[in-house]
Parts: C-alpha cells; structure tokens; sequence
C-alpha cells in the first residue's frame, strides 16, 4: 500500500529525514516510536503533504501513486488520513458542515453521488457513537475551546467519517488520559479492516497495548534504526532510548 | 473653497435647485433648519486629509463631480429590485429610488400605533414632532457630510414605535440608485424613534448596478427610549464605482439595548461615521461590522461611543477582509464621560489581507475621564490562517475552496448572531456570491 524509498526531507535548509525506508501493507499496524527530534512528525508531515517540509530525495508510492506528487487534498481523496499531532482550531466553521464537505469533496473526486444531510447525519450520529462524542460538538466550530482529549477525539471521528485506506496517527497518545486513551484506541480497532492500515507514531509504549502493532520501527536521527514485532516496543519502553546513543557510530553506518 | 463665491460648488447650486422646488414647504419650521444646515456647509466645505478625521481618505473624487439632484424618470420594477429585497413573508419594507421614496414598490402592514411612511409625509403631517426627535442628534453638524444632508433632508424614513410596542420583523428600507447617464446624488434621511419597552428590527439597504457612479449620502438617526431594543442592520452594495458617506446617530435613554450589524461590499470609496451617545444608566451597545474590499475600493469607518452615563456597556467588533489594492480605514474612539463610572467597553478590529498590496489602518482610541471603568481595545492585521487551511485540505477539501472556508467563517463571525434567518442569510449569499466570483482569491 505505501512503499517508502530513501526518503531525505528539510525544512529550512535543516535535513531531519537522512534516508527512509519503510513498506506498509494493507491489513498491517506499524507503529514508528523514537526519542524527541528523531523526525517522527516529520515523517508524517511530509506524508499529509505539508508545504514547509522539502523532500529532497527518495521517493514515496502510495498504491499505485507517486504521493509526493499530489496535492493534500489528493492524498486525502485518495485515501490517506493524517491524524494532527496539535489539531487546529477553526473559529466559525462549524464540525458538521466541515466533516460533510470533506466527505462530498471525496465522494465527488471519485465520481460518486454526494450525501444528502439527513444521510450525513445519520452516519455521523454512528461514527459519534464509536468516539463517545457528545452531539452538542457538531454544532461548535472546529476544534474550538475542545479540551485535549476532545480534539484527539474529533480526529478519529473525523477518521471514522473518512475511512481512509492508510491513517498515520501522529502522537495521538500525548497528553491524552488512560480514559480517552482507550476510547480513541477502540475507535482505531474498530475501524481496522484488512483492507486498510494504520502508522501510529508515538513517542510511549503505552498507546501499543490497546492498538497492537504489527511491527515496530525505531527512528533516531532521521534514520530508521531498529526495526522489529511488538516486543521491540515493550523493550523501548524498559530500556529507553539511551542505548541509541550507545550503537549511534553503528546506526550512521548503516 | 475661495471658489464658493465666483463658481459654487455643486452642493450649493443644488441647494438652489431644492429650495425652488419646495413651493409652499419652504416656510415650514423644518426649512430653517435645512438653511442653517446648507449655510454650516458651505462654511465648513468637503474635508481634505489635512482633518484629522479624515486623514486617510481622500475624498476629493466626491468634491469634483457633479452630482445632479434629479435624474428624471428612470423607472425601476418590481422585478429588479427582487434581488436587494428580504426573503420575508408579508414583508415590510420602504423603497425609494434614486433618493425618491416608491409607494408602488413599498409593502406597509403594521399595526398598533406604529409609523412607518416616507419622511417628507410625517414632516407635512407634524413637523415639530420630526424637529423633536432630530434635534436628539446634537452632532449632526460635527460631520460635514452629515450638515449636507440636513440641508436636502426630505426623503426617507420616518419609524415611529410607540410605548411598549413590540414589532418582530425587520422593517426593511431599501435605497435604490440608478444612474444611467446621469451622476446623481441622494440624502436618504432616517429617522427611527423607540419609545420606551418598545422593541424593532430595522435594515438599511443601499444598492445599485455596478459601474453606474452616484454619490448616496444617507443620516439616519436612531432614538432609543428607556428600555427600548432596536436592532439595526446595514448592507451597503452600492455599485462599485459609486461613492457612500453615511451617519448614524444613535441616542440611547436609559436601560436600552441597541444592536447593530453593518455589511459593506460594494462603493469606489465608502465611509461610514457611527455617533453613539450612551445617554442613560445601564445601556447597552453592540456594534458589529464587516467590510469585504477588493481591487482599489476605500472602506473608512468611523465610530464614537460617548459613554456620557454611569453602568453602561459597549462592544464592538469589526471584521474586514481585504484583497487586491484595497484600503480599510478603522478608527474607533470609546468617550468616557467624568461621571461614566463602571462603564464597560470592548472593541476589537480584526483584518485579514489576501494581497500584500491592500492597507489597512486601524487606531483605537480611548479618552477615558472616570477612574472606575474596563475599557479593552485591540486591533489586527495578519493572513489567512495557513495552518487552518492545511487542516482542512488534508481531509480532502481543495485549496481555494479551504481558503474561502476560512475567509466566510471569519466574515460569519460577525453575522452569526444575526437573529433573522431573512437577514442573515442574505449577508451570508452575499458574502459567498463574492467568494464564488473571485473577488476575494489571493494568497
């Protein structure tokens, strides 16, 4: 589904991304863990399209596609889903509106009918259900004056809504408490088929007892430098991310 | 102005041109108020930028036409004017055409004591009542525009609701100019009074078809008895090429809550001066605005807030969103009286600039003589929130139309709270009818 191939990316002028190498299947759960300043978000900005990161090498397919070469809104359309680190706050736009023209700008980019709004609401009502969002947010502008764990939660609802073929959640698991944690961990479960995958870059082993991956990556330094099943990650979780300064001559050779 | 004498301005021979067509209405008590009015023109002349209240515009394109009283008979229908109306049942609404008021054109159902006609009736019927309730503008010559109208005051309209009267509909007047070959000039006058625990809805609508130039010169006075709610709507779509200057007077007695939500879209160079005297413990005021400008358009508003009494509060905010060209002008000055104490005042003027050739000045300014009082005022200049529009692109909505998402959630922070679908969702048409056509589309 995405093959990712020596993928170099800066931003002003700074190199973070020194080489990439990653293939996701669908069906398959990796999580990408790694110490503060590894270029995790980096990664998965770059992946959403934002304009502030350059790609300078490498190349990205995403099913078919050369990813690098479409615009956000094509990569989204085409069904990649970036679940924001810091979600943005949209004063005036209200979550319905903005969730049902995000989904008919989709349906229209694949030639299909656009949804009707009692058909929308409907299906948002389902979807609220699965992130146990109050229906009073619909009516609140995006994001705006949500708590923490509520923002983390519209971005699976707003995942939900999408269904999107690739999801990278980007530190979903920060700040959040064991409570939303789990909630937005059963949202991602429940949305998992094998027809779809999920990236979940975290910088906690917690998060990866509710959403099991399938394999573990570790990223320092630009570099994925370990890679492994989910034992790596309860490994991390023990050890911490010293050791990586220990192998660092080791991981530049590689 | 040495050419007043040897080659009179064009307000001056117009003036001539009125008093002669008054015939047997020029010995009312209201004509000498038109003539003191004409005479502290004339004394006072247009304003240069040298005025401080006018420092950054320059309304000199105003001063050399000239601008006709009279464009003969240019008849309008029904079904032109359909797109300025509101979308109400039953609608109640005055129209008047190059200045003129349109019985045919005009709806009047109401009921319970209340006045709606022309002013130049209620000034024939009972002129002292009109000259009463005008002379609760104290200001009116402070503004020169403002003693120009005074001068030709005669059409408009004159809103009488009595003692505890509600009226849930918003009486709606609509300004038509249509120019054709002619550069005409009006002088809508209002005059809306409250009385006491009454409440009304009144909307002011100035339009006309692009690239036609006519100057539209309106005052209106609002009077706001104890305890009295007035809401007060402003859209102003005036051809591109015309010119709006307006005053709205607003005097508040006691206990009395005056919103207003003013729209402007359209004009070559507009201005709008908002004088509100907040003349009784415990009023209350809400002025709202939002101006949209593109290529070389000139938006000025002007507002004073004259907090003259004890416990009374003000908000204000105004958006503008600006591209090409254009240029806003904000100057908003809160008063507070000696004795205003526990007054309470908030403005805010937030403008968003889609072009790095579009200027904006804004300068709040507060002249507080109580020492008990919270007063905040802030201004801002800055971009499209590109990250908001990442945010949006990245779950699928194209760019230009993630821009205008941005641009009409921030123009419909201003109208939201508009409490007349009817109303509201005209702004809002109007609002995405100028996103749809390109208007606003710059990064």
């Amino acid at each position: 589904m995405l093959t990712i191939k020596n993928l170099h990316a800066s931003v002003e002028g700074n190199e973070i991304l020194k080489g990439i190498d990653l293939e996701v299947k669908a069906g398959e759960i990796h999580a990408i863990m790694g110490p503060n300043g590894s270029g995790k978000s980096t990664l998965a900005s770059v992946l959403a399209g934002r304009e502030e990161y350059e790609v300078t090498d490498g190349s990205v397919d995403f099913d078919g596609s050369d990813l690098l070469d479409m615009d956000p809104e094509d990569r989204a359309r085409e069904g990649l889903f970036l679940a924001f680190q810091y979600p943005v706050e949209i004063p005036g736009v209200n979550t319905s509106y903005f969730l049902r023209t995000a989904l008919n700008e989709k349906l229209d980019y694949q030639g299909k009918d656009k949804i009707s709004a009692g058909a929308f609401l409907k299906l948002l009502r389902e979807k609220m259900k699965l992130v146990q969002m109050d229906e009073k947010f619909l009516k609140r502008a995006v994001n705006e004056g949500f708590s923490g764990g509520e923002k983390k939660r519209n971005e699976i609802l707003q995942m939900a809504v999408l269904e999107p073929k690739l999801a990278v959640l980007d530190e979903t698991d920060s700040g959040l408490d064991i409570d939303a944690l789990k909630i937005v961990a059963n949202g991602v479960n429940t949305l998992r088929s094998k027809d779809n995958a999920v990236i979940v870059v975290t910088h906690y082993q917690r998060l990866l007892d509710y959403i099991v991956p399938d394999y573990v990556h570790v990223l320092y330094k630009g570099k994925i430098v370990k890679s492994g099943d989910k034992t790596l990650a309860r490994e991390l979780e023990k050890q911490g991310y010293d050791w990586l300064k220990e192998q660092e001559p080791a991981a530049a050779n590689v | 102005m040495s050419t007043i004498n040897d080659n009179k301005i064009w307000p001056l021979l117009n003036f001539e041109t009125f008093e002669k067509q008054l015939n047997g209405q020029a010995e009312s008590p209201l004509h000498d108020l038109r003539k003191k009015a004409i005479e502290r023109f004339s004394e006072m002349g247009f304003p240069t930028m040298r005025k401080e209240a006018w420092r950054f515009t320059n309304i000199s394109p105003v001063e050399q036409q000239s601008f006709k009283l009279d464009a003969g008979d240019v008849p309008v229908s029904l079904d032109e004017i359909k797109p300025f109306l509101l979308n109400e049942n039953d609608p109640v609404q005055l129209v008047f055409v190059n200045g003129v008021f349109k019985p045919e054109l005009s709806e009047i159902h109401v009921k319970d004591g209340i006045v709606v006609q022309n002013l130049g009736q209620a000034i024939k019927d009972d002129p002292e009542r009109v000259l009463t309730y005008l002379k609760k503008n104290e200001n009116v010559f402070d503004y020169e525009f403002s003693a120009l109208n005074t001068a030709f005051m005669k059409e408009g309209a004159f809103i009488y609701i009595p003692k505890n009267v509600v009226f849930d509909k918003p009486i709606h007047l609509l300004y038509i100019s249509r120019a054709k070959d002619t550069e005409i000039v009006s002088h809508p006058r209002n005059l809306i009074v409250a009385e006491t625990n009454s409440q009304a809805t009144i909307m002011e609508s100035y339009a006309g078809w692009n690239n036609e130039v006519y100057f539209s010169n309106p005052v209106t006075d609002v009077v706001l008895g104890e305890n009295a709610i007035v809401h007060h709507y402003k859209v102003q779509r005036e051809s591109e090429k015309a010119y709006h200057i307006a005053l709205q007077h607003i005097h508040q007695e006691r206990s009395s809550h005056f919103a207003s939500y003013s729209f402007s879209i359209g004009a070559a160079i507009s201005r709008n001066d908002i004088h509100n005297v907040l003349d009784g413990e415990g009023c209350d005021s809400v002025l709202n605005g939002l101006y949209l400008a593109h290529d070389r358009q000139v938006v000025d508003t002007h507002s004073l807030i004259d907090h003259a009494q004890p416990h009374c509060n003000s908000r204000e905010v105004y958006h503008g969103i600006l591209d090409d060209k254009a240029k806003t002008v904000f100057s908003g000055k809160i008063h507070v009286r000696k004795d205003a104490q526990k007054t309470d005042a908030i403005q805010s003027n937030k403008n968003i600039l889609l072009s790095e050739e579009a200027t904006v000045d804004t300068q709040p300014q507060l002249e507080i003589f109580a020492d008990d009082v919270r007063c905040t005022h802030g201004g801002t200049v800055g971009q499209i929130d590109n990250n908001g529009v990442f945010y949006l692109r990245s779950r699928g909505i194209g760019e230009i139309k993630a821009r205008n998402i941005m641009i009409h959630a921030f123009a419909g922070e201003i109208f939201n709270e508009v409490k007349f679908d009817s109303v509201r969702e005209l702004m809002d048409d109007l609002v995405l009818s100028h996103l749809e056509d390109g208007h606003l589309k710059h990064s």
